[in-house]
C-alpha cells in the first residue's frame, strides 16, 4: 500500500499523543524578544533556535524590512532567471562575496535551496562526491540527484577520506570533497585544517558548509575555514541567512569564475521564486552589522561557555568543548521526551532532536545559544536543567561517569 | 582478487549481529525487508565491509540493491 511506509511514523506520533507531548513543529504564539517567546501556552526562553547573534529582531533589521516591503511590495512573484531578480538580490551577492572576499556570489531563496542547489549541480554522472557521513539532510538530497558516485568518509575523520580517495586512484583529482564548519546537531567543529591538507595532496575540490559557523567563528565571521586559516583551499563556500543573520534564505561563494555558469544550471536556483524584497533588506542589514560588530561574536561565546560549564558542572554529558550548540544524548527514548516536556514546564524551550536528524540512534536535546540571552537566562537553563535532575528525570545514563 | 563468494561469506559473519529476527539468511533474502535494518544500520553495515575489504561503495548503488546475493554481485562488479 502507498502509506504503508508511513506506519513507523504514525506509530511514533501515537506514542507522544500518549504521553501528551508535541515536541515537534510546537507552536510559538508570540515572540518576546530574540531569546523569549510563549510556545504552546508556556513563557520561554527560546535555546533551541540557531539564532546565533539574537538578530532576527534587530531593529535596524526589522525597520530595513519594512522599508523594503513599501517600496518593493511583498514577493518578488518570479525566478531570478525571469522577473525576479531585483536590485537588492544583486547588492546582497555583491555583499555576501565582499564579505567572504571572493568575486562570485549566488543568492538562494533557502539554505536548504543552496546547499542542495550546489551538491546536486557541480558533480554529475561520472564524478565523485565524498561526503562526511553525518552531513545535513540538504547535502544528502542534493548529492542523491547529482547522478555522481557517492562515498561517505567517516566523521570528521581525515584519515579515513585520504584513504578513500587513494582508493579512487586517478579519479581523486576531479573529485568533490564535502564538510560542514560546525555541526548542527552536536556542535562539534570540522577538522579543516586536515581535511584541506588531504585535499591539497590529491588536489581534490572543496565545498564547506558554513550554515552554523557563519558568524560564530572566525576572525571577520566568516566561519570554520576562516577559523582554521585554510580559507584559500576551499572552492565553494555555502550557508544560509536563518541563522546568525536572522532572516531567510543561502548562498555559495567561489573564487572561481565558473560559478557564474553553474548558476544557470542549478535548478534549485531557477524553478523558484527569489527571496522577498523585505528579506532580501533585513539579511543586507544583518550582514552589515555582524561586519562591523565582532562583541556579538565574542558576546555569543562568552554565553556558550557559561551554558557548556554550567551543564558539565552538573555532571551532564555534553561534547568535548564548548560550542554554541550543545546537545545532550539520551539512549532512553521516552525519558528524553519526558525531559524535553520537563524544560518546557520550567520555562525553557530547547530542540527535541530523533534520527535521522540526529546522527546515531540516539535522542538529543539540543540546546543552541545567543549573543542575546543575558546571563540570567543561561543560568535559568542550567537551573531548569538541575531540577530535572533533582526531580529524578535525569539519571545516570546522562551523567558523565567521570 | 576477491571472489563473489568471499563476498557472501563476509556479508552473512557481518549481519549475525545486526539479525535481531534470527532470519536464515541466504542469497534472497531482503536487508530491509527480511532482517529489518534501519537506515543507520545499512551504512554500519555498509562502513564493516569497506573496512574489511579496503574498498568504497558508492551510495548510489544501494537503490538497486535489496537482497544479500544482489549487494554481494554488486560490490564484485564494482571491484573486478
Amino acid at each position: 500500500m502507498l502509506f504503508d511506509k508511513f506506519q513507523a511514523m504514525a506509530d511514533f506520533r501515537a506514542e507522544l499523543a500518549e504521553q501528551d507531548v508535541a515536541p515537534f513543529g510546537a507552536v510559538t504564539e508570540k515572540i518576546l524578544s530574540a531569546t523569549e517567546g510563549i510556545v504552546q501556552g508556556h513563557k520561554v526562553i527560546l535555546a533551541g533556535t540557531n539564532n546565533y547573534l539574537g538578530l532576527s529582531y534587530d531593529a535596524r533589521c526589522i525597520a530595513k524590512a519594512q522599508e523594503a516591503a513599501q517600496l518593493w511590495g511583498t514577493g518578488t512573484t518570479g525566478s531570478r532567471l525571469a522577473n525576479g531578480s531585483f536590485e537588492g538580490h544583486q547588492a546582497l551577492e555583491d555583499e555576501i562575496a565582499a564579505f567572504y572576499g571572493v568575486n562570485h556570489a549566488i543568492a538562494f531563496s533557502t539554505g536548504y535551496a543552496a546547499t542542495m542547489g550546489m551538491c546536486a549541480t557541480l558533480a554529475g554522472p561520472g564524478d565523485v562526491i565524498l561526503l562526511d557521513a553525518d552531513s545535513h539532510s540538504s547535502i544528502y538530497s542534493g548529492v542523491k540527484l547529482s547522478g555522481a558516485d557517492i562515498i561517505r568518509f567517516k566523521h570528521s575523520n581525515p584519515d579515513d577520506l585520504a584513504k578513500r580517495l587513494r582508493r579512487l586512484g586517478d579519479r581523486a583529482g576531479q573529485a568533490l570533497i564535502i564538510a560542514e564548519g560546525i555541526y548542527s546537531m552536536l556542535g562539534d567543529v570540522a577538522p579543516l585544517q586536515e581535511i584541506a591538507a588531504v585535499k591539497r595532496e590529491y588536489g581534490s575540490y572543496l565545498l564547506v558548509d558554513e550554515a552554523h559557523s557563519m558568524g560564530v567563528l572566525g576572525d571577520s565571521g566568516r566561519g570554520a575555514a576562516q577559523a582554521a586559516g585554510v580559507e584559500s583551499d576551499v572552492d565553494f563556500i555555502v550557508g544560509t541567512f536563518s541563522k546568525s543573520l536572522g532572516s531567510v534564505g543561502g548562498f555559495c561563494v567561489s573564487p572561481h569564475a565558473e560559478l557564474e555558469h553553474i548558476r544557470f544550471c542549478i535548478n534549485a536556483y531557477i524553478f523558484t521564486a527569489s527571496s522577498s524584497p523585505s528579506v532580501v533588506a533585513s539579511t543586507r542589514e544583518a550582514l552589515r552589522i555582524i561586519s562591523s560588530e565582532p562583541e556579538l561574536r565574542t558576546q555569543l561565546w562568552q554565553n556558550s561557555n557559561r551554558l557548556y560549564d554550567g551543564l558539565k558542572s552538573l555532571g551532564l554529558k555534553v561534547g568535548p568543548s564548548a560550542s554554541p550548540v550543545i546537545a545532550i544524548e539520551f539512549e532512553d527514548h521516552a525519558k528524553t521526551i519526558a525531559c524535553w516536556q520537563g524544560l518546557m514546564d520550567r520555562g525553557v524551550y530547547v530542540n527535541l532532536v530523533v534520527p535521522p536528524a540526529s546522527p546515531s540512534s540516539n535522542f538529543l536535546l539540543r540546546n543552541s545559544v545567543s549573543a542575546a540571552h543575558t546571563p540570567q537566562q543561561i543560568d535559568t537553563i542550567i537551573a531548569a536543567y538541575a531540577s530535572l535532575k533533582d526531580s529524578g528525570m535525569l539519571t545516570s545514563a546522562e551523567y558523565d561517569a567521570a | 582478487m576477491v571472489d563473489y563468494q568471499e563476498y557472501l561469506a563476509f556479508i552473512y559473519s557481518a549481519l549475525e549481529s545486526l539479525n535481531k529476527k534470527k532470519v536464515v539468511l541466504s542469497e534472497d533474502t531482503e536487508l530491509v525487508g527480511d532482517i529489518g535494518l534501519s537506515s543507520l544500520e545499512v551504512m554500519e553495515f555498509i562502513e564493516k565491509i569497506e573496512d574489511h575489504f579496503d574498498i568504497s561503495i558508492p551510495l548510489n548503488i544501494l537503490p538497486d540493491v535489496s537482497t544479500i546475493g544482489e549487494l554481494a554481485k554488486k560490490i564484485h562488479q564494482l571491484n573486478l
